[in-house]
């Protein structure tokens, strides 16, 4: 199907141990869809094995972008290919500007014989920085290199504004933040709503979703996904705990 | 290979006749060579065991397989010397090819009144005589390449003097190029910088190959005297083809108040020898040594280095970092020694390996003699590997994997890209090294 992300049956294993459990979940383009879950149940392996990490191994399933499976492309094709990953733990990056970086990103998006342009290149990545009130000397930091846990996760949001992809996935990007840097991050987000972009936004807490509404939310347990339901899934979720999400688990299994 | 047997020698029927093309040479010229040669042919070849050879590969230094022979001439001067173009405002510049003089682009009226001599060696030699004397290979190798520095003496044939009288000071660099052009042959790149009271100037040399496969040999000098409150900045820029053995015998005295920076960029040849000796022989004199290398492949970059301070009051700063790709291997081998009268010394020395596979092999010896009690002295080295992590964060932005290096290389280098002081230089060694990472892409 064009115009949307499947992931179909995927298994993905750690050294012996298996992670993901034949894991499926499809996004349409123009909606979110929150996943939800206790840690250590695999979110952060769906997110890595989507974006192509080579330690998570994929035993089986494909995932699907606009109907072209990008298991078999390497991490940067499948960037290129227009899914992002907002990461759990951005790296740092020394030596290497924030301004560079982003620059080296939008130019292997660019035929070969082709350069950005500077001045339209910096006027759009300060307008983004402004609104995701990241000060404009950080385009000559390094990337990450001695940032807050705020300030990381804005950047990570930054780089995702800056290179417009399908779909993304953001893997607790609220963790580390206070409510003020909730919000904005929320607000970054939220801008980029519409009906070009999909997002899986991968969340411990019901909190960051009052701010990003999802369409669909999604519990996971033990490497799959156990119940589905509209945004007040995350509230029962909430009120309920995590000890209900066992339970579920025992339903789906029995099913 | 018995050094005693002249008849079947090469290196020796070779020199033979290079001192018989010299007919027109001065007689104490030819005699310095002369003793330079005997002194070449009496000096013992490296061993494993040579101290100031450690870790070194010293396979093929009889040189066998270069040709000392006389030059054939060059028909593509013109397009080298179109190539010769880091800088577009300069006091003076000189193209060799091969060692003969392609290009010699001269001083301006002003400076020339002014006293300023920037003359091609071979010309230096009967004009400028009594300074050649003073000067001409006047601080001894004493690294470990004693016995090559003496072959270069032997057999060089042309290079660059630059002499800056007292109070003149010239903003615009000198440069100087290197080509080395046949398959087979050998150079003698030599600079001499010599710069009298409250002088400065600017020297930038840059050291390239013609084409990509033309194997040769290089054996390079550069000699700076830095007279009292003289400024000397001198940059040099290596990127030969990867079939190149090269070597780089530099030395530095800075005289009482002086400035000398040196900045090496290697990026080429097969194998490399660089040695860079700071003599801070004037008290109040400040030195700097900066030198980055970018090794790939199996290239070996070997860089030995002494900061020796006989005065007090003195400052030197060393900086060389390394990055090393596939099975590429460097040597740091740094010594300070502080003699006993230099008191109030402060001397640095830092050596930096960023390794980008597992497979490359950075090699760091560090040391300090100190004899003096009052100095602020200190050495450090470390080795970095890039963790897969920051690669897999970079590709997981589109980045390809060799942009991804080579974006981590650049942050590397910046601390010493951003000191060369003449910008086009500057993003020239920049293109240089970008140049090799599009290489990578496309084997
Ligand atoms: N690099 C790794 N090496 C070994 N085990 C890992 C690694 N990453 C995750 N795991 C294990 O995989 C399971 C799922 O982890 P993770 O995907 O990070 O969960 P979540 O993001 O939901 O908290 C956990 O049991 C964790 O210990
Ligand atoms: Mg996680």
């Amino acid at each position: 199907m064009s115009n949307t992300l499947e992931i179909k049956n995927l298994n993905v294993s750690i050294g012996d141990k298996q992670i993901l459990k034949d894991f499926s979940l499809t996004v349409p383009k123009g909606e979110v869809h929150a996943i939800m879950g206790p840690n250590g149940t695999g979110k952060s392996t769906l997110a890595k094995a989507m974006a192509g990490h080579p330690e998570y191994e994929v035993t089986s399933g494909e995932v699907i972008i606009d109907g072209e499976n990008i298991m078999e492309m390497e991490a940067d094709e499948r960037s290129r290919a227009g899914l992002f990953l907002a990461f759990q733990y951005p790296m740092e990056i020394p030596g290497v500007t924030i301004a560079n970086f982003i620059r080296a990103a939008l130019n292997a998006r660019l035929p070969d014989d082709e350069e950005l342009n500077a001045p339209d290149y910096y006027k759009e990545l300060y307008a983004k920085m402004d609104l995701l009130k990241i000060d404009r000397k950080f385009t000559a930091r390094a990337v990450n290199d001695g940032f807050s846990g705020g300030e990381k996760k804005r950047c990570e949001i930054l780089q995702m504004a800056m290179l417009n992809p399908k779909y993304a996935v953001l893997d607790e990007t609220d963790s580390g933040l206070d409510i003020d840097a909730l919000k904005v991050v929320a607000e970054g987000v939220n801008s980029m709503r519409g009906p070009n972009l999909g997002a899986l936004v991968i969340t411990h807490y019901q909190r960051l979703l009052d701010y990003i509404v999802p369409d669909v939310v999604h519990v996971m347990y033990d490497g799959r996904i156990v119940k589905s339901g509209d945004k007040n899934l995350a509230l029962e979720l909430e009120s309920k705990g995590y000890e209900w999400v066992k339970e579920l688990a025992g339903e789906a299994a029995a099913s | 290979m018995s050094e005693s047997s002249d008849a079947i020698n090469p290196i020796k029927e070779a020199f033979n006749r290079h001192i018989e093309d010299l007919d027109t040479a001065p007689a104490w010229w030819k005699t310095s060579k002369t003793e330079a040669f005997e002194n070449f042919a009496s000096l013992p070849l490296p061993t494993r065991r040579t101290e100031t050879w450690r870790f070194a590969n010293i396979k093929g230094l009889e040189l066998d397989d270069v040709k000392f022979a006389a030059l054939p001439s060059i028909s593509d001067a013109a397009s080298l010397v179109d190539r010769s173009n880091f800088i577009e405002t300069y006091a003076g510049r000189f193209v060799f090819g091969d060692d003969q003089t392609l290009k010699a682009d001269r001083l301006s009226p002003e400076l020339a009144a002014k006293g300023v001599i920037w003359a091609p060696l071979r010309e230096a030699v009967s004009k400028h005589g009594e300074i050649l004397k003073d000067y001409f290979m006047k601080q001894e190798a004493d690294l470990g390449s004693a016995k090559f520095a003496a072959l270069h003496q032997a057999f060089l044939e042309n290079g660059a003097l630059l002499y800056v009288p007292k109070g003149v000071e010239i903003e615009d660099p000198f440069v100087v190029y290197n080509w080395s052009i046949n398959a087979g042959s050998a150079i003698f790149p030599h600079t001499l910088v010599i710069t009298e009271d409250f002088a400065k100037v600017r020297l930038v040399e840059a050291n390239l190959s013609a084409t990509e496969d033309a194997a040769a040999f290089s054996c390079g000098v550069n000699h700076i005297f830095a007279g009292v409150g003289s400024t000397v900045d001198y940059t040099l820029l290596q990127n030969f083809n990867e079939q190149t053995l090269g070597f780089q015998i530099n030395s530095n005295i800075a005289g009482k108040d002086s400035n000398v920076k040196t900045i090496s960029v290697n990026v080429g040849c097969k194998r490399y020898r660089s040695e860079t000796h700071g003599q801070i022989k004037g008290s109040g004199s400040q030195v700097n040594m900066l030198s980055l290398a970018v090794a790939d492949h199996d290239q070996e970059i070997d860089q030995r280095t002494l900061q020796t301070h006989s005065a007090p009051h003195t400052y030197s700063n060393l900086l060389f970092k390394n990055a090393l790709v596939d099975d590429a291997r460097t040597i740091f081998s740094g010594l300070i020694k502080v003699d006993p009268g230099a008191q109030q010394t402060d001397a640095y020395q830092t050596n930096r390996n960023l390794l980008l596979s597992g497979t490359a092999e950075a090699n760091s010896l560090p040391g300090l003699e100190i004899d003096a009690n009052d100095v602020k002295c200190s050495h450090g080295a470390t080795t970095s590997q890039i963790e897969d992590d920051e690669i897999f964060y970079m590709l997981a932005r589109g980045i390809p994997r060799e942009k991804a290096q080579e974006l981590i290389v650049y942050g590397f280098f910046e601390e010493i890209l951003e000191q060369i002081s003449c910008d086009t230089v500057a993003e020239n060694a920049r293109q240089i090294i970008q140049a090799k990472f599009k290489k990578r892409l496309r084997k």
